[in-house]
């Protein structure tokens, strides 16, 4: 898709790279070396992410965290919004989430809305002990009470920009961008379902 | 996204490919201790159901209340139907009570048409006279699929009463839809008139047509519909139930001349010992049992691209 003019490279590669060694980090630091830990990323680019973060944890520490994909379309609450989308897949490791510390993966937290509806399906899935959350971006705006354990970096923005991670194993190429506008698929929105869409 | 679905002829590929893609993934929830997601909450499935069946109406149920749907069973029997009311009066009675879809199973061939003209909610045809039967296409597709791993290019052999069976016609314009190959297998008597015209071959020789076939789907002798179902009647379709299963039933020895990854299905209900053999409908290599459950799956998916949405 054609970019606007106005648009910022926010993290390059490197920045990614070194920002998800960070958060591994932080997560052997946070939970004690992250035993229990079950690292579940929410589709598109969530997933990638919490692989890189499991393959970083086990090469600083030796720990093997599973790592599963969470698809939460259905249970969002702006399915009216728009003509019924794809569903992608779900796949929770086998050992299951009950009694574990889940963390969350995504890659951008805007409204807050996405996690809600991943914490709606975690609760059909299972009963973790804990859940927390992981992101690459903060970019604010939240509406709901929702906030993250893990942020790789926060950008403040504005909501008539966007935020576009890409990551090489789903756009080939590692890169966060801001640019103004949003984005081509929220076109037919508005409002807040436009921002949700975005994010 | 699909607003009605009234024939399978009206799926084009991409479509198709998209109920099957979703199904699988609604196939997860089986496997898990919450059983439902919340995606249609608030919206309304009428089961409209004219006919008899247990496992359409039962899966169509199933499907819309794991999906949080209200769902409102109605059968002809036990309603104002049995008082003399007509289709059109019952269809705009279930439209003032909100009905988001209305899945229907009617005797007349393209009762489920004239349905979707009268309201304005969506329309799923369960089954309609001889006509289609799109949803039980939709499951044969996802379990040869899920078995085989492709459906372009596969040999579909379908055996038996062809002339009564909207299952076979609706299965013939999705397989082709999809790239697989279908041969009808049937007496003359049992083939409807302009089959020619059908994106399929004809053949009147079973064991011609097994040894490269990939998937065998047998049908069911409609005992009903053979002209009310008498003796008499019957004899006109075919002499008797032991001449035809000699000739179009599925047999260990058929079954064993068949190449060693094809396998054998059927709608249900089966007639056993007439066009199917117990030990073939019970043998491994039988998808029946499973394309029940597939059916639960498919039937999610087609709710939810149709209710899931704007």
């Amino acid at each position: 898709m054609a970019y606007p003019q106005t648009t910022k490279t926010i993290l390059t590669a490197a920045d990614i790279s070194r920002t998800v060694d960070r958060i591994a980090h932080q997560i052997l630091e946070k939970t004690e070396g992250a035993r229990d830990a079950v690292l579940l990323g929410i589709p598109t680019r969530g997933y990638p992410l919490a692989r890189r973060l499991a393959g970083r944890i086990a090469t600083f520490e030796d720990v093997s965290i599973p790592v599963g994909v969470l698809d939460v379309t259905l249970y969002r609450d702006d399915l009216r919004m728009r003509a019924a989308r794809a569903i992608g897949k779900t796949q929770i490791p086998p050992a299951g989430i009950d009694g574990r510390l889940v963390i969350l993966v995504d890659d951008v937290l805007f409204s807050g809305r996405t996690v809600r509806a991943a914490l709606d399906a975690l609760g059909d899935l299972g009963r973790p002990r804990a859940v927390q959350l992981a992101v690459l971006v903060d970019r604010g705006h939240r509406e709901l009470p929702i906030r993250a354990d893990y942020v790789g970096k926060n950008i403040p923005t504005s909501l008539i920009e966007s935020v576009r991670v890409r990551l090489s194993e789903t756009d080939g190429a590692d890169e966060v961008q801001l640019y103004a506008g949003t984005d081509g698929v929220a076109a037919h929105t508005n409002g807040a379902a436009e921002r949700r869409v975005v994010a | 996204m699909i607003t009605h679905l009234l024939s399978a002829a009206d799926l084009d590929a991409a479509t198709a490919t998209q109920v099957l893609d979703t199904a699988r993934e609604m196939a997860g929830l089986a496997d898990r201790e919450v059983k439902k997601l919340p995606t249609l909450r608030g919206r309304t499935v009428v089961n409209l159901f004219y006919e008899d069946s247990t496992r359409t109406r039962t899966s169509f149920e199933v499907a819309a209340k794991r999906l949080s749907a209200d769902v409102i069973n109605f059968s002809a029997k036990g309603s104002s139907v049995s008082k003399g009311e007509s289709l059109k009066d019952t269809a705009l009675t279930l439209q003032a009570m909100g009905a988001d879809a209305v899945v229907i199973r009617h005797m007349a061939s393209g009762a489920p048409h004239r349905l979707a003209r009268w309201i304005d909610g969506s329309v799923i045809n369960a089954g309609d006279g001889t006509h289609e039967h799109p949803t039980q296409a939709l499951l044969d597709a996802y379990t040869m699929r899920s078995r085989l791993g492709r459906l372009a290019g596969l040999q579909v052999v379908i055996v038996g009463d062809v002339l009564h069976s909207r299952v076979a016609r609706s299965n013939v314009h999705l397989l082709h839809t999809l790239g697989a190959k279908v041969t009808l297998v049937a007496p003359p008597t049992l083939l409807p008139v302009g089959v020619g015209s059908w994106p399929a071959a004809v053949s009147y020789d079973l064991d011609s047509a097994l040894s490269d076939a990939d998937v065998v789907m047998m049908l069911r002798v409609q005992r009903e519909r053979l002209a009310g179902g008498s003796v008499t009647a019957r004899d006109t379709f075919f002499p008797s139930d032991r001449e035809y299963s000699r000739r179009y039933g599925l047999d260990d020895a058929r079954l064993r001349r068949m190449p060693a990854h094809a396998i054998v299905m059927h709608p249900g209900p089966m007639n056993r010992g007439v066009e199917i053999t117990a030990e073939v409908a019970d043998s491994t290599r039988s998808t029946i049992v499973e394309q029940v459950g597939n059916g639960v799956s498919v039937r999610m998916a087609v709710l939810y691209l149709m209710l899931g949405g704007l």
